[in-house]
């Protein structure tokens, strides 16, 4: 028996990252690491200021 | 150049646009030529959106910028990963619901067709002003540093652009960006590696940075208020927000870069690995100058750095006073170099007092300096008006050129070219398809359905705007900071698009009618201030907080005038 083509409805639902079940916690985590981005670049300018 | 070089770079070129051209040749379906193949995957989306964005600016006027005022111009894009979570959650998922091909047909059917017109038009005119100044700020760079003629210059990459770019569409458009941004990313960090190499016997990394970072040149991050400075976290945040809303929410040129795809989690996941990239590139793009600065300390550095430009007029009567100025310069140079040589001694032996003293005269050898550069600036503007007295631009090239081994120089003006031609690509196929599909078949519907004609009419439209592109280049005249001119023209139309693109996601109860004359007025007052701000003094601020302006101002101005308007015309929207 043929297996039924996938979905991509359903396929748009879950990211499809490991570590991730959620599009809201793949943007979490975008932007938890927008932040850390933001916080080294102040840490890099105090360092070698 | 040399030969070698010249091979480097015609291989990669042409052979990029001639693979492009050739594999894409039988694009003849209007899906395929406008968003792509439908097996695209996210990677590949990623680097399209990456590649339309990073034009050649981005490689010659970037470190340039981190060579003279340093890397704080990365806050300029701290909006850019919030805006693009946005539109992953947001704009996204109704665009490919509803199947459209551009941003604007969207509008057409969330409001009516005038709107879409409206929306289409702005993006038009703006873009098609950007596409003129993209075409012509590399070219006017590599032709004065390298002696190539400027028309010749434009004309052939503008031709090379045009011919992949028509032939295979947004599929060829992508298919080119993937190996163009293998070029560029290979390329810069060769030149980072190479500067690193070139920087003096045990200073290394971590010295230079020092350096730069006492110099004020490692300043990435400024907390202040201060409406006045141009760029500063909040202005990052919040104008940057709304002009990389704009820009990657309902800019076609970015729009039809994701849009396509396999699935939506294609377009996701490319847009979200912009996100994280985006900072970090920018970054290291900065640093770059910075470091550029931090070398040239050690060097013989020139007084001007466009030397074309310097030696155009340092012959004749005004010979004395420019040679004057060079020997100036370097002895100014020599004694700041000395400093700078005895803050680092005095440091490395932990004497905070003596290396307070030393940073001090350090930091007045280099005013000196600056004070003498100022000089020649003026001294060129003296001599002749319309001579170009802003060099940073001139910086990194000038590097490759005067530092690099051969091939590699070679390699360095391919990435040039390349980010030119894939920036390029992308917004030449989205003024084609913008005037494909919300134009021309808003006014011949019944060739709507004939798919082999309007994929001809896609390709006449694209090579029409290609053509204006390098007509524009040519004959009119650019501001000498093309990075930020390209930015201003920008802010001055995105922040009224976003407003009606936001009214369309969000406010269901306004429809097309008000939006349409909020979005007249709200640019009308864009247009006001920009034009008045030097004769009004309060409203001469950042050009990035014209998004913030002209966005809000169109969607308030929508719900006063929806609010006043007949009941016939208050209708709530199911899209």
């Amino acid at each position: 028996m043929k297996a039924p083509p996938p979905d991509p409805a359903a396929d748009d639902k879950f990211p499809g990252v490991p570590g991730f079940c959620t599009w809201r916690g793949v943007y979490f985590f975008v932007f938890a690491f927008f932040v850390l981005v933001v916080v080294l670049l102040a840490l890099f300018s105090r360092w070698f200021a | 150049m040399n030969s070698f070089d010249w091979i480097v770079l015609l291989v990669t070129m042409v052979g990029i646009a001639a693979y492009g051209a050739w594999h894409t040749r039988h694009t003849d379906h209007l899906d395929t030529y406008l968003k792509g193949s439908n097996a695209t995957r996210w990677g590949t989306i990623g680097i399209s959106v990456m590649a339309t964005q990073a034009s050649a600016i981005t490689f010659l006027s970037i470190p340039g910028q981190g060579f003279e005022s340093g890397i704080g111009f990365v806050q300029n894009y701290f909006g850019l990963p919030l805006a693009l979570i946005i539109v992953c959650a947001f704009f996204l998922p109704i665009y490919r619901k509803l199947g459209v091909y551009t941003a604007y047909e969207f509008l057409g059917q969330r409001f009516d067709a005038k709107t879409r017109l409206l929306g289409a038009g702005l993006f038009l005119l703006q873009r098609g002003l950007a596409a003129g100044v993209t075409i012509y700020a590399p070219a006017i760079i590599l032709a004065t540093v390298l002696g190539w003629r400027l028309d010749l210059t434009i004309i052939a990459t503008g031709l090379l652009v045009i011919i992949y770019t028509v032939t295979g569409g947004s599929a060829a458009v992508s298919l080119t960006q993937k190996w163009q941004m293998g070029i560029i990313f290979g390329g810069m960090v060769i030149a980072f590696a190479v500067l690193l190499m070139k920087l003096p016997a045990g200073l290394g990394f971590s010295g230079a940075a020092h350096i730069a970072g006492a110099m004020g040149k490692l300043q990435a991050v400024d907390f202040s208020f201060a409406p006045d400075k141009r760029y500063t976290l909040w202005t990052g945040l919040i104008g940057g927000l709304f002009l990389s809303l704009s820009y990657f929410g309902t800019d076609q040129s970015q729009v039809q870069r994701y849009i396509g795809g396999a699935a939506l989690r294609e377009g996701r996941l490319g847009l979200m690995f912009n996100a994280l990239l985006k900072i970090p590139m920018q970054f290291s793009i900065l640093l770059l100058g910075a470091l550029l600065f931090v070398f040239y300390q050690f060097q013989p550095a020139p007084v001007f750095y466009n030397r074309v430009e310097w030696q155009q007029h340092a012959t004749g009567a005004n010979a004395a006073t420019f040679h004057g100025l060079e020997e100036k310069k370097a002895a100014l140079h020599a004694v700041k170099q000395e400093k700078i040589r005895i803050w680092l001694d005095v440091r490395s032996r932990g004497d905070t007092v003596a290396e307070t003293a030393a940073r001090a005269a350090m930091l007045q050898a280099e005013t000196a300096t600056e004070a003498v550069r100022n000089e020649a600036k003026a001294a060129l503007a003296a001599a002749d008006p319309l001579a170009k007295t802003k060099d940073s631009d001139y910086v990194f090239i000038g590097f490759v050129l005067d530092y690099l081994p051969h091939g590699l120089i070679g390699l360095l003006v391919a990435v040039m070219i390349a980010a030119a031609l894939g920036s390029k690509a992308g917004e030449l196929n989205a003024l084609g398809t913008t005037t494909t599909i919300d134009l021309w078949r808003q006014f011949r519907p019944l060739a709507a359905h004939d798919e082999a004609r309007n994929v001809r009419a896609a390709k006449w439209f694209t090579a029409f705007w290609g053509i204006v592109a390098i007509a524009f280049a040519l004959f009119a005249g650019f501001s000498e900071n093309l990075i930020e001119a390209i930015n201003i023209i920008g802010s001055i139309f995105y922040g009224v698009v976003l407003g009606i693109f936001l009214v369309a996601f969000f406010l269901k109860r306004v429809g097309g009618t008000a939006v349409f004359w909020a979005a007249i007025i709200a640019q009308t007052i864009i247009f006001a201030i920009y034009l008045l701000r030097h004769r009004f003094p309060n409203l001469d601020f950042s050009y990035l907080w014209y998004n913030l302006i002209g966005c809000t101002a169109c969607v308030v101005m929508s719900l006063m005038i929806q609010a006043v308007l007949p009941r016939a015309e208050n209708r709530v929207s199911n899209l």
